[in-house]
């Protein structure tokens, strides 16, 4: 069972000596509870066996250490390594990876070719896949529709590429996995509430075995954000988005 | 993607390599300058994205974009991810990215600051007018006194080049699209890179344009300004579009509605 220590975030700002002086080897990750994208880091971090301190951020009232650490985007997820700051979730999985060459599974493959593609799918996931399930979960009517077609055809491209294979990386989990894993809790959530089906059987079957076998792995099933919680923070989202274009 | 055989899985390096592109995209000129920086040779295809030829929509059938490097019967497309993919299947060349795991991920997070931040903004400013490009301009200077900032005190102090005294991975890549800033301000009126406001971010482009791979990659200045003034034309002769870009394109500029290609200027 992986350790991570829980910290409330410093209200006054610790000086430059006072945190030189901490353990300079301890990794520290800035996260929020509902955050997929820290939950990706996490779930690496548990790969390669490496403990860490959490430190729950309040989105609303940040700490001066996250922006101080954050200040070109002010975002979570930030870790920590030897008192320096690493941000992007996508930026922090590589480097847990080559940091931690050594230790555990490698998250990246071995062969160029495969890195690269491994790169490409972690880039569409975000950039092709993310904005139309967004765009479906957060509006309705014709755009909604629209939004829904979308998703449906990116979803198709990736069903073929994992093409009945156990994990996108193969047989155990990668990059790409973590990358897009927590859409395996998000899409049934987002589902829920819409009241549609994005992921049908007939027509991803890949998938939707992906996203069985992604949750049910020792990793995961270990460290998942609270799903009653999470559903009503999405239901509020949906609401929020759906009451600001009337 | 493209996979020939499976014989084909680890290419020996000296399997010839061939680069799909197109002459203005910046995304292109970054892998041809990474290409030369390495000393790899490589056969050239230039793309008419007005029509794009069938081996290109059969190498990148999931965005149909340049550029795509193919190398030992496999297809790579997106420059990002070539630039790394050339660094890791030719070890023997000259590095892109530096060697320290905390370097490299410092080059990535700028690398995609570039990409998802500064590009999209000057493409904003490039496709809008009025009111609409003066908010597109604050951002741009925005982002580039972000650098700024890195450049006189943060991660790149006191460094020629963000590689360091030669370039690397992040020089090419915000390289390869910084000269458009120039071109722009011709085009457009708008101030971008003022030498006071970002004197190291200046002399940093400055001196990225001397070097002569950099030379021998980017088109002529002449025909970058007829491309963009023809770009621009047609942008806001298409009127009503706004400064949206397309997050899911490659070529941050405004998309134009979907009669247009993607004849978009790419930063």
């Amino acid at each position: 069972m992986m350790k991570r220590n829980l910290t409330t975030h410093h209200s006054a700002t610790l000086s430059a000596m006072e945190r030189q002086e901490e353990d300079e080897d301890r990794v520290k990750l800035f996260g929020f509870w509902s955050s997929p994208y820290v939950y990706k880091v996490e779930w690496a971090l548990r790969i390669k066996g490496i403990q860490y301190d959490y430190i729950e951020e309040n989105l609303e009232n940040k700490s001066d250490q996250l922006l101080e650490y954050n200040p070109v985007h002010k975002k979570v997820p930030v870790l920590i390594y030897q008192g320096k700051p690493i941000a992007e979730s996508e930026v922090i999985l590589e480097f847990i990876d080559e940091a931690w060459k050594h230790h555990g599974d490698r998250i990246l493959p071995e062969d160029p070719y495969d890195r690269a593609m491994a790169r490409f799918w972690v880039r569409f996931g975000k950039d092709t896949l993310s904005p139309p399930i967004w765009k479906w979960f957060t509006t309705q009517g014709q755009e909604q529709e629209a939004a829904y077609a979308a998703a449906v055809e990116q979803l198709q491209i990736l069903e073929k590429e994992l093409d009945g294979k156990r994990f996108f990386a193969g047989e155990k989990m990668g990059l790409v996995d973590l990358s897009l894993g927590p859409f395996s809790y998000i899409i049934p959530i987002y589902e829920e509430i819409t009241g549609v089906k994005l992921i049908k059987e007939e027509k991803l079957p890949s998938l939707l075995a992906w996203m069985d076998n992604f949750l049910n792995s020792s990793i995961v099933r270990e460290h998942l954000p609270p799903m009653d919680k999470l559903k009503l923070r999405c239901q509020a989202i949906r609401e929020a988005f759906l009451k600001n274009t009337n | 993607m493209e996979k020939a055989t499976e014989n084909a899985k680890n290419p020996a390096p000296a399997a010839p390599v061939k680069l799909l592109g197109s002459w203005a995209s910046s995304y292109t000129h970054r892998v041809q300058l990474a290409l030369r920086l390495k000393g790899l040779e490589f056969e050239y295809k230039e793309e008419d994205l007005g029509s794009k030829s069938e081996e290109l929509l059969r190498l990148n059938p999931v965005h149909k974009k340049v550029p795509v490097l193919v190398h030992g019967g496999r297809a790579l497309p997106e420059s990002v991810v070539i630039l790394q993919y050339l660094d890791d299947a030719w070890p023997e060349t000259r590095p892109l990215l530096p060697a320290d795991a905390f370097d490299r991920a410092l080059a990535r997070f700028w690398c995609h600051f570039a990409d998802d931040k500064l590009g999209p903004a000057v493409g904003a400013v490039f496709a809008s007018t009025g009111e609409e490009q003066e908010a597109a301009v604050r951002q741009v200077h925005e982002n580039l006194a972000l650098l700024e900032a890195e450049l006189r005190d943060g991660a790149f102090r006191g460094r020629r080049f963000f590689g360091g005294d030669e370039v690397g991975f992040l020089d090419v890549v915000l390289g390869c699209g910084s000269y458009w800033l120039a071109v722009f301000e011709e085009v457009t009126g708008a101030r971008l890179v003022d030498a006071d406001a970002f004197p190291l971010f200046h002399a940093w482009l400055r001196d990225f344009e001397a070097l002569d791979d950099v030379r021998e990659t980017i088109p002529a200045v002449d025909r970058l300004l007829e491309y963009a003034r023809g770009v621009r034309h047609m942008l806001l002769g298409l009127a009503g579009a706004g400064g949206a870009a397309n997050p899911a394109d490659e070529a941050p500029v405004a998309a134009p509605p979907a009669a247009a290609t993607d004849i978009a200027v790419d930063i």
